[in-house]
């Protein structure tokens, strides 16, 4: 009797749960100390009403895109924490030495690693500078949805929460990033480790859907008068064909994880391996999400390169309409070549042959992108500030990568490599070389526009020098060992086999990438400490091109005083052109209240996830039951929003040509 | 209306639309589910053993006159008479209630003879799908509920007019959604 009552109260959840061995409390500990060092001195600085009202309560789609950088941030060091883990275990773990992680381990670390990096660094840094640029580059004051935006990132943090409570309580997945089944169902992982994983992302993912449909309609909707769809900035075309895919690839990732915890939960027979299931649908719907995911990914990327490589050569960037065409062709390719990934579960030689094919297309609108880059920069004054750097090294690893890529677009040869470290070391060169050094590229680049001060230069400098030789370094190997016949996950190989000298290399180059994210932060600390030095009076730093450079630094809430005119595709270089005109008049702006519903909201939903991977089902109806009662509550609320006086506009703009003039 | 007033509803229900599109291919991975585990039924029961085309379609007539409803319950909104609205919407919610009623009757059917969800693929399939559905219309239910005593409370007013649109926006869809599970489901499932 009294193990029922726990069992209703608790679930599945044992004491047990909360046990670990040496490297996982080494997690653990870091985890819930840093977590207390932040309480603890917040609670020193009496920081926590600043938070609350400025921060985590705030609809500001600038101050929301910094809280998804924050949070990315960090899930970036857990996922080069994991990533350093597997690389000593690979340089270690050969003939008779068996490395520093037990098998199972080892799963849990390198399927947290992807999960990590996909759904909490990229996506995260990725919605982080959508929020922070969009409203601004074209001109409008806010997004769409300003509080569904807020919901976004709130479940976004649910979902980054509940993933790494997976190390604190329970395990994680041992199934890879993608969990296929039948390994990912019931009979061959019973425990924890699989829910958590697929709740994490269904919550998160539902947060991505709904910022998908917010940015779709903030660009079609709200853009400034005069701003035709052929004079929106290439960064603007880029996120909204990103955001096209996230509202067709979504709902799919959300439909699949659904069966899959189905199957888990209520024993239905979606993709087992009895009782009439069938896995290999999985693995379609999986792809017909994660293919179209990896360009929803990089299409931001490539718009940040191409905002960057115009400012810093100081010329129109070359071919843009060719660059629309191109981006628009990348966008629609992206759901016709899934099933490259699994050529051989054996489709036939015909299907393959069409997948293939459609797969090598794709290299010829991104190479039309290259060579627009490239020639944008033939003749130009090029500066080589950071961003500068970050998109040279882009250019040279991302060619290689891809070239990779179409190398394996063939089946035949995939029939080699498949699953091999050479795929592995083809996916990190895009994601790393095309998308991580894009939004680094692109954080250096707004920053000032955000914080008003630059970003020191040479610390800068070196981060990237060590990042482009750590990466180097550590995946030339892996495309090495790949065709040598390395797999993938592996954690153990026969010393005869001659491997371990490239995985030493290779874990070589992961301390120094290690390094690079040490700059980073040195660099982010020195910047701030000395910020006087590098303000940013003009709120025009690099002389850019876009409108984001006609607004003070940091922008205001309301970002435009004036909604401004668009007569060019680069409009504020056009405004500089042209002769001063007279002084505008303006009108009181109304912008959202802050709200702490979206958090609330998230809360709920973390309450269902939790719930339902443990099988507490009181929590699982709590968290649902209130997350309806908050949006009922919410939508009862008619007065949403504050007002912003013409006198106060005046004044902020008074005081800021005064700032301009000092 | 004010000008800016009606700028919010054309870019609410803009964007409506667009969440209404991503629920659509939300449906279209389950259908496609449904049709590739359709013949999966592992030694159970078919489509053509379970369902009662009959049953079916007195579900499927509920359901297209609560559209039809909740088209005279905007109307009205529209000439501004609110009792009028407050009348359309309680038909329509209860067209709703019946359908879901009636579903979750033909569920517990299946389910006490023993071709639950567990039964097979085809038959987890079939579930989902029509279940899905079936919450769709239980949410919409509850947003009626919900506006329902916004409505008494605030009158038509612009915030409550802009739901109501969205409403039956929302309803209009999941009965064009219904009408593909009651073609591919039941009808091909049966004939």
């Amino acid at each position: 009797m009294n193990n029922l009552a726990a069992n209703w109260l608790l679930g599945r959840l044992t004491l047990g749960d909360f046990k670990h061995d040496l490297i996982q409390m080494g997690g653990v500990l870091a985890m819930v100390f840093g977590v207390l060092a932040v309480i603890a001195g917040m609670t020193y600085f009496k920081k926590w009403r600043w938070l609350w009202d400025n921060w985590l309560t705030s609809l500001d789609p600038k101050k929301i895109g910094i809280m998804y950088i924050a949070v990315a941030f960090v899930m970036l060091l857990r996922g080069i924490g994991d990533a350093t883990l597997l690389r000593t275990q690979q340089a270690l773990s050969s003939g008779t030495n068996h490395g520093i992680l037990p098998s199972d381990q080892f799963q849990q670390i390198f399927s947290a690693h992807g999960t990590i990096m996909i759904f909490f660094v990229a996506m995260g840094l990725m919605f982080g500078l959508i929020n922070l640029v969009v409203p601004l580059m074209i001109g409008a004051r806010d997004v769409a949805f300003p509080f569904l935006n807020s919901v976004s990132f709130w479940l976004f943090a649910a979902g980054m929460v509940l993933v790494n409570l997976s190390l604190i309580v329970g395990q994680f997945a041992a199934t890879g990033w993608l969990a296929y089944p039948p390994l990912s169902e019931l009979a061959y992982s019973p425990g924890v480790g699989v829910d958590y994983w697929i709740w994490a992302l269904q919550i998160a993912g539902i947060g991505s859907l709904l910022s998908g449909v917010n940015f779709f309609v903030t660009i079609i909707k709200m853009r400034a008068p005069g701003m035709n769809l052929m004079r929106m900035p290439i960064f603007i075309w880029s996120v909204l064909g990103s955001m096209s895919l996230v509202m067709f690839a979504f709902p799919i990732l959300t439909a699949t994880l659904t069966m899959l915890a189905l199957d888990r939960t209520l024993g239905m027979h979606f993709f087992t391996s009895v009782g009439g299931g069938d896995p290999m649908m999985y693995i379609n719907l999986i792809w017909a999400w994660g293919h179209p995911e990896v360009y929803i990914l990089v299409l931001p990327a490539f718009g940040i390169y191409s905002e960057v490589v115009a400012t810093y050569s100081r010329k129109r960037l070359f071919g843009y309409t060719s660059m629309v065409w191109a981006l628009a062709s990348i966008v629609a390719l992206s759901f016709l070549v899934w099933l490259h990934h699994f050529f051989t579960m054996g489709a036939g030689a015909n299907v393959n042959a069409f997948f293939g094919i459609m797969t090598a297309v794709i290299a010829i609108p991104t190479g039309v992108k290259v060579f627009n880059w490239l020639f944008t920069m033939f003749r130009g004054r090029i500066t080589f500030a950071t961003p500068m750097l970050w998109f040279l090294g882009f250019i040279v690893t991302f060619t290689i990568g891809g070239a990779a890529g179409v190398l394996m677009s063939i089946p035949a040869i995939d029939f080699q490599v498949h699953n091999s470290l050479f795929l592995v070391a083809h996916f990190h060169t895009m994601i790393v070389g095309g998308v991580v050094f894009g939004y680094f590229a692109g954080f250096t680049y707004w920053f000032p526009k955000i914080f008003g001060f630059r970003l020191n230069e040479r610390l800068g400098t070196y981060a990237f020098r060590c990042w482009l030789i750590g990466f180097t370094l550590a995946f030339t190997p892996l495309y090495i060992l790949g065709l040598m016949g390395a797999t993938r996950r592996l954690d153990h190989y026969d010393a005869s086999l001659g491997w371990q000298g490239l995985f030493v290399v290779a874990g070589i180059g992961v301390l120094i990438i290690l390094m690079g994210i040490g700059f980073q932060i040195l660099q982010m600390g020195y910047s701030i400490w000395k910020r006087h030095e590098t303000i940013d009076t003009t709120g025009d730093p690099w002389d850019g091109r876009t409108l984001e450079w006609s607004v003070p630094s940091p922008a205001p809430s309301y970002n435009f005083a004036v909604i401004p005119e668009v007569t060019d595709r680069d409009a504020w270089w056009a405004i500089k052109q042209a002769k001063p005109i007279a002084p505008p008049t303006y009108e009181d702006i109304e912008l959202p209240k802050n709200t702490p519903f979206g958090m609330y909201i998230a809360a709920g939903a973390f309450a269902v996830g939790f719930g339902f991977v443990w099988h507490i089902w009181w929590l699982a109806a709590a968290g649902l039951l209130g997350a309806l009662t908050m949006i009922i509550i919410r939508s009862t609320d008619d007065d949403t929003e504050v007002t912003i006086t013409a006198e106060q506009v005046a004044a902020d703009q008074a005081a800021y040509a005064k700032r301009r003039q000092t | 209306m004010s000008l800016k007033q009606t700028a919010d509803i054309e870019k609410v229900s803009f964007g409506f639309w667009v969440y209404l599109m991503t629920d659509l291919v939300l449906f279209a991975t389950l259908f496609a589910t449904f049709a590739v585990l359709r013949n999966n039924t592992f030694g159970g029961p078919g489509g053509h053993e379970l369902f009662k085309l009959p049953y079916v379609l007195t579900e499927t007539l509920l359901l297209l006159t609560s559209s039809y409803t909740s088209g005279l319950m905007l109307l009205s909104a529209h000439r501004g008479k609110k009792q009028a609205v407050l009348f359309w919407l309680g038909v329509t919610f209860l067209l709703g209630a019946a359908f879901v009623g009636m579903e979750l009757s033909e569920f517990h059917h299946l389910a006490v003879e023993g071709n639950s969800w567990r039964r097979s693929g085809f038959l987890s399939a079939f579930f989902t799908l029509v279940g899905t559905h079936g919450l769709h219309i239980t949410v919409g239910l509850l947003w009626m509920a919900v506006l329902g005593f916004q409505l008494a409370k605030k009158g038509l007013v612009h915030s409550t007019i802009k739901r109501l649109t969205l409403l039956s926006l929302f309803w209009h869809f999941l009965d064009i959604v219904w009408i593909f599970i009651f073609t591919i489901v039941y009808l091909k499932g049966t004939l």
